[in-house]
């Protein structure tokens, strides 16, 4: 399948970038990994007039923490999984990483792309939103900090303007005693979620949960806050009754349709499966384990 | 050095763009439209038909050459995208009329039945052994989760990479 015909712009920097993107009034996309976008574009369900190329700016593929950890947009997926700084203090991310697609495209993949995508299907959103993360754009009238909260409107749709790009997720630094994990079950090695769950948990000196969030991966227009599921996990020792109401809360949270993948209603029993499973690695990454 | 044309960029006079690309050691520089395809670039500009073209859908891993030494799926990369880079394809294993260790091995541990997945599978599996020399048979059959054999031969695909490996290893300490 071949796409159609677009006009080829190689970025050298991000001030190249945004004036690119602002001069196509609106039609042109950002070309990070490609994965998702390319083939798109062989479907033809997406034919811009113009791609901006942002992978040879140089500065954007880097991980740092620095009071909290910044990643680059451009860091491919393959990179984060091996990330020693992400493995050892954010191990929910490599969870993420590691089950994205299969290993040849998350060589191109890219994290930005991933979340600028928008698609509720993919991964990082679900995990981001439970990391309590916000994302850094910047476009010509400058560089803001947009909260996870507010950055997906819609499927396929984020709060980034026509001329801002996705230059760097920010994510706060693990608090102690706390914990996450992202658990994804899929038909096949490769295909999106039926379900995907994303928890994380702090606990207090007790051993209650003194904070949680919960992140769900394709059952609904974007990925979504489990709030009330939140709310049921507070002040509580993580227990199997906990665990289960905190799963139901986060099953009647969700908006799955019926599809390929299944009918509906099994896709919500399986997060509320996934949801207590996903607690229960939380819980005891927080207190130490694996 | 030889200026090739895309075939595909002459009929209604698209925007070319020039690249200069490495293919197995040899430079290439291509006039090409923007829009081709990196598999579609091998197989028709530089007639490399080795790489083949499966599901065209980033599924099957019959495309994956090496980008600078990273196994990529080569049906969704554009050519314009790897100017002033690195390519490898399953044409460039063999040197001097001897096989990759690789090639060896599927030819030893009988790694293909119709072989229409191979050249995939042997570049990914070239990519993941300059990263792990020395794999466990779970991180062989994860390494290779992006490629599909519809023969379903993956035992022997296993155990043909897990030759190779132990192949390079032997050769390796022997230089050492």
């Amino acid at each position: 399948m071949i796409p159609a015909s677009f006009e080829y712009h190689v970025a050298k920097d991000i001030a190249h970038a945004i004036q690119l993107l602002a001069s196509s009034g609106g039609e042109a996309k950002v070309l990070a990994g490609g994965q998702s976008l390319i083939p798109l574009m062989k479907f033809r369900l997406a034919q811009p007039v113009a791609l901006v190329d942002i992978n040879r700016i140089a500065g954007l593929g880097g991980i740092r923490e620095n009071g909290e950890l910044q990643i680059g947009a451009l860091i491919r997926e393959a990179d984060l999984e091996k990330n020693p700084i992400i493995r050892q203090r954010y191990p929910i991310i490599t969870d993420t990483a590691a089950v994205i697609a299969d290993p040849l495209v998350r060589n191109m993949a890219t994290i930005g792309g991933n979340l600028a995508h928008a698609d509720p299907a993919n991964d990082h959103p679900a995990t981001m939103l439970a990391l309590r993360a916000s994302v850094v754009a910047q476009g010509s009238k400058g560089e803001r900090v947009i909260p996870i909260d507010d950055f997906f409107l819609d499927t396929f749709t984020t709060a980034l303007r026509p001329d801002e790009i996705l230059i760097e997720i920010r994510i706060p630094k693990p608090a102690a005693r706390s914990g996450g994990a992202y658990l994804k079950l899929e038909r096949k090695v490769g295909d999106f979620a039926i379900v995907g769950v994303a928890a994380m948990v702090r606990l207090d000196e007790s051993g209650k949960i003194a904070a949680a969030s919960i992140g769900l991966t394709n059952v609904g227009l974007t990925a979504i806050r489990a709030r009330n599921a939140e709310e049921t996990l507070r002040g509580q020792v993580p227990d199997d009754k906990v665990l289960a109401a905190a799963g139901a809360a986060a099953a009647s949270a969700a908006q799955p349709v019926s599809d390929l993948r299944g009918p509906a209603d099994y896709k919500r029993d399986v997060v509320r499966v996934l949801t207590q499973r996903a607690i229960r690695k939380a819980v005891a990454r927080a207190k130490g384990g694996n | 050095m030889a200026v090739e044309t895309a075939p595909t960029a002459t009929t209604t006079g698209p925007k070319l763009r020039r690249i200069r690309v490495t293919v197995n050691g040899a430079a290439h520089d291509v006039d090409v439209e923007p829009r081709t395809l990196l598999v579609h670039f091998l197989r028709e500009n530089l007639g490399m038909t080795g790489t083949h073209i499966g599901c065209d859908t980033t599924s099957c891993g019959a495309c994956t050459v090496l980008l600078n030494g990273r196994a990529v799926k080569s049906c969704t990369l554009f050519a314009v995208q790897t100017d002033q880079s690195s390519i490898a394809t399953v044409e460039g294993l063999e040197k001097d009329g001897k096989l990759h260790p690789i090639q060896e091995g599927f030819h030893q541990e009988h790694g293909l039945q119709c072989g229409f997945c191979t050249p995939g599978m042997m570049m990914t599996a070239v990519g993941f052994l300059a990263t792990n020399p020395a794999p466990t048979e779970l991180q062989i059959r994860e390494a290779i989760s992006g490629n599909l054999c519809r023969c379903t031969g993956y035992v022997n695909i296993v155990k043909s990479i897990d030759y190779a490996a132990r192949k390079m290893r032997e050769t390796a300490e022997g230089k050492a």
